[in-house]
């Protein structure tokens, strides 16, 4: 038993029992209806800016990209342009690659001792495949919610709910999109319960966000296939959140404002959290910098003068050793402490 | 030595973690896996805070008393400071792909070295003293409070990462446990608690030019010493000259090739290769006494440390008018040059774009820095078929390479030493493609902890690199590991015959001088080691 994902599983069935007893029990529809998420939405933006702000706030003094590949030097060899990129449209690509594709996670590799103590290293492209499933079905199912605050619906978001649901399973047709992220979250999820070393480094941090949005998912499904909502008392309530005329339409169901109350509290969790993420890749250094470092200065804003060990100095303690060794000189040895040695010595020959 | 593991005992170790949680499993300093502290004369000589006595394995560490102030004040102006510092204390989700990548990780498995736990040990006090969220759920949102364990787990696990940046080419925000590392060590300097390896070697630079504290008229006579066996090896005498005014290029390599075996023998070489332009070609070069190092243990030290040490580059090259700078194979070095340099020091406008007098290549790529690398310049004139060369001096190896981590992941540095390398000699094989190039595997004894006393740690760290070299000797009969990199030409002897004994470590440009044609030399029946020349010797059998 781990206290940091019995935590998070507590606190998210703790989150669904304060939204259904507040809704179903006590009649508070307007407050996680109306209030709670217009708060959350106000926190989310507020704290996202904040958070970037705050990152961008701080310099970046010297030029540390990572270099993935064949440097930019003589024509004979072949640069590796996204990999180490010396222009600012090959950082692009690089970032773009990385944001769209993860191609560093892409590069995964998992280390295994075989027999005779030989290190082998694998491709390991599952963490790779589950983190790319997860983003794309997210983004699809947040787009697929754009219906419910739009009117009329365009076109474009028709087109890809039908290829969404074009496996055609029974009415109403299955969002593939909404499946694989339920998957996805829950595999993300046992690979940190069950993989010793995940688990070792997974904090409460790392389970609650994949509870809670395994909750989002879970509901938004309970709601579409099985409970089966008032779907149009739900566009209601959304449209009116997004014209700024709040409503509360009858009888959506407590489940409908568990499936709300969940969403506000991932956007407020977001800004203090780990999901800061998707701002922080784009201001990593390691990666959005260009690789032309000796060709072209960087520049430190506060890079300031240091203490320095001068060659005056230096020749100053070593003059004598250097004239002998003949190693060139600024400056000639002085002859006057000589003299007064030879004067001392002749005195005590006296 | 004694208390060494066996090789086996380091191959059988678990990969799986303890069962107390991490912040509860209490630290552990283990002789043979740290080195000692710092000696106070060295830290006061170049007047960092709290030079004093102290040691790892007493309690007390004599720290100032308010120290916890001083980190908290230190992690503040570093978190205003560097944007890679804030960021990085932030985007972490703890994947672990990370995890298995750090050569240390799979050499000791002790969790902590899993890149990701070794930041968590810094994030941790982050999320305490500067996140709302750490200060209010506390544990649970991983956070936890300064303490005197804490510190000595920061000191005994910052001092167990080579800052080789293994773990960055795989982390999907490009997380660098590097950059970690280096602003955890300067925080541990705030304190004085440095270990002596780099505390010392980094007074030594700062007074006599280099690491090893070597005096001006012991370096010449050093490589003094070099021209004769030169001379003896080839018959020709090479005359390289010191600290001269208006020469055209300033030579600067690390003092480590000076000082000791295998590095002397890449000494020789670069002076072999010198030679043969300078008479071949009038090349017009001069090595220099007060700048005498290229590496930077003040990199493993400080930002600011860094700075003081790396300012004689552009320094001497200015007091002696030179147009340029020429570096040898050092690590570290390159990556301070390319990365740091310029905007520590520069604009080093006294001097001019670098064009090789020789084939008048310009190189656009050192435009801004003007110091360009000695494999680059050996691939223009081996390009140019400037060089007048006899691989068959070295068919005797059979070499693999060794990407040193910085140059392949602080530059990419990667095909300019290969080209070399097959142009020189005739038998080259890579090793497997998961260990080499940026996905390279480090000494395990970089960024200042190649001393002697934590020779488990390093015969640990550096299995994974020693593991693919087995690979390629098994397979390939690889005797011979190329490297460019000053560290590694120091450790990697003590790791190959620790786990590959029949592999020995050379430098590329030892193999050039093996293989470089001087103009009026004799009969070459050695190599720059001495050693006899199978082939050779049968040769002049024959033609007797």
């Amino acid at each position: 038993m781990n206290r940091h994902y019995m935590f998070s599983l507590i606190a998210v069935l703790l989150l669904f029992l304060i939204a259904y007893v507040g809704v179903a029990a006590v009649g508070l529809e307007a407050l996680f209806g109306i209030i709670i998420p217009y708060a959350a939405i106000v926190v989310f933006t507020i704290g996202f800016i904040y958070r970037v702000v705050g990152w961008a706030r701080s310099p970046v003094p010297f030029c540390i990209p990572t270099t993935c590949g064949q440097q930019k030097s003589l024509p004979i060899f072949k640069q590796a342009k996204i990999d180490n990129p010396s222009t600012k449209g090959n950082v692009v690509i690089r970032m773009i690659l990385e944001i769209v594709l993860f191609r560093s996670l892409f590069r995964n590799t998992k280390m295994k001792v075989k027999e005779g103590g030989k290190l082998f290293y694998g491709f390991e492209l599952w963490l790779w495949l589950f983190a790319l499933a997860f983003h794309y079905a997210f983004a699809t199912v947040l787009v697929r919610h754009l219906r419910f605050f739009t009117e009329p619906v365009p076109q474009w978001l028709q087109l890809l709910e039908n290829v969404d649901s074009f496996m055609q399973i029974g009415l109403p047709g299955v969002f593939l999109s909404g499946v694989v992220l339920l998957a996805a979250v829950t595999l993300l999820f046992l690979r940190r319960v069950l993989l010793p070393q995940i688990r070792y480094i997974s904090l409460a941090n790392d389970y609650f966000p994949l509870v809670l949005i395994f909750g989002i998912a879970f509901t938004g499904i309970l709601m579409r296939y099985f409970i089966k909502v008032d779907v149009v008392g739900a566009k209601q309530l959304a449209y009116g959140l997004v014209s700024f005329h709040p409503t509360i339409p009858e009888g959506i169901g407590a489940v409908f404002y568990v499936h709300v109350f969940f969403v506000s509290v991932l956007l407020a969790y977001f800004p203090f959290s780990k999901l800061m993420h998707l701002g922080g890749i784009f201001m990593s250094p390691t990666r959005n910098m260009t690789t032309n470092t000796r060709e072209v200065r960087h520049v430190n804003p506060w890079n300031y003068p240091v203490k320095v060990h001068t060659y005056e100095e230096y020749e100053d303690e070593f003059r004598e050793k250097m004239v002998e060794a003949e190693v060139p000189v600024d400056k000639e040895l002085a002859p006057e402490p000589e003299e007064p040695e030879a004067d001392e010595t002749s005195e005590e020959k006296e | 030595m004694s208390d060494t593991p066996k090789p086996e005992e380091i191959l059988s170790r678990s990969h799986t973690p303890p069962k107390t949680g991490w912040m509860d499993t209490p630290i552990d300093i283990r002789p043979g896996m740290y080195c000692y502290a710092s000696n106070p004369k060295s830290v006061d000589y170049v007047g960092l805070p709290y030079p004093r006595q102290w040691n790892p394995m007493e309690d007390d560490w004599n720290l100032p008393d308010n120290w916890k102030e001083i980190i908290f004040e230190g992690m503040r102006d570093r978190l205003d400071r560097f944007r890679s510092f804030k960021v990085f204390m932030d985007i972490c989700v703890r994947c672990g792909a990370c995890a298995d990548k750090c050569h240390f990780f799979i050499g000791t498995g002790d969790p902590k070295n899993m890149p990701v736990l070794r930041a968590e040990l810094i994030r941790s006090v982050y999320r305490n003293d500067f996140t709302r969220f750490g200060k209010i759920f506390g544990k649970m949102a991983g956070a936890r409070p300064m303490s005197l364990d804490v510190l000595k787990e920061w000191w005994y696990y910052l001092f167990q990462c080579t800052e080789c940046r293994r773990c960055s080419v795989f982390c999907p925000y490009g997380i660098d446990t590097a950059e970690i590392t280096i602003i955890g060590r300067e925080l541990l300097n705030l304190l004085g608690l440095n270990i002596d390896w780099i505390a010392t070697p980094v007074a030594n630079c700062y007074r006599t030019g280099n690491h090893l504290g070597i005096q001006p008229h012991a370096y010449k006579d050093m490589i003094d010493f070099f021209c004769e066996d030169i001379e003896e090896i080839t018959g020709v005498l090479p005359k390289p000259s010191l600290n001269r005014k208006g020469a055209e290029i300033l030579f600067i390599t690390p003092s480590g090739d000076v000082f000791a075996d295998p590095g002397t023998y890449t000494a020789m070489g670069y002076l072999i290769l010198f030679d043969f332009l300078e008479k071949k070609y009038g090349l017009d070069i001069t090595w220099s006494t007060y700048a005498s190092e290229g590496g930077n243990f003040g990199f493993f030290t400080s930002h600011e440390t860094m700075k003081r040490l790396n300012a004689k580059m552009y320094a001497e090259a200015k007091r002696l008018g030179v147009k340029w700078i020429l570096g040898g194979e050092c690590g570290h070095m390159w990556r301070v040059i390319n990365q740091y340099m310029d905007t520590m020091n520069g604009p080093a406008d006294h001097l001019d774009v670098p064009v090789s007098p020789i084939t008048g290549t310009r190189f656009e790529n050192a435009a801004s820095t003007k110091m360009v690398h000695i494999t680059e310049f050996l691939s223009d004139l081996i390009y140019h078929d400037k060089l007048d060369l006899d691989k068959s001096r070295n068919d005797h190896l059979k070499v693999t390479f060794h990407d040193s981590c910085n140059p392949a992941r602080g530059m990419g540095l990667l095909d300019e030493p290969r080209y070399v390398i097959q142009n020189v000699c005739n038998n080259f094989y890579d090793m497997p493609s998961n260990t080499i190039r940026e996905q390279t595997f480090c000494c395990g004894s970089g960024a200042g902890l190649n001393a002697g006393e934590d020779m488990e740690l390093r015969l640990s760290g550096g299995l994974p690199r020693a593991n693919a070299v087995r690979h390629v000797h098994e397979k390939h009969g690889v005797n011979m590991l190329a490297c460019i990199c000053a560290i590694d030409r120091a450790v990697l002897p003590a790791l190959m015959e620790y786990w590959v004994p029949e592999v020995d470590v050379t430098g590329i440009c030892e193999m050039v001088g093996n293989a470089l044609n001087l103009p009026g030399q004799k009969k070459r029946t050695t190599d720059l080691r001495g050693e006899d020349l199978p082939g050779m010797e049968e040769e002049e059998d024959a033609d007797e």
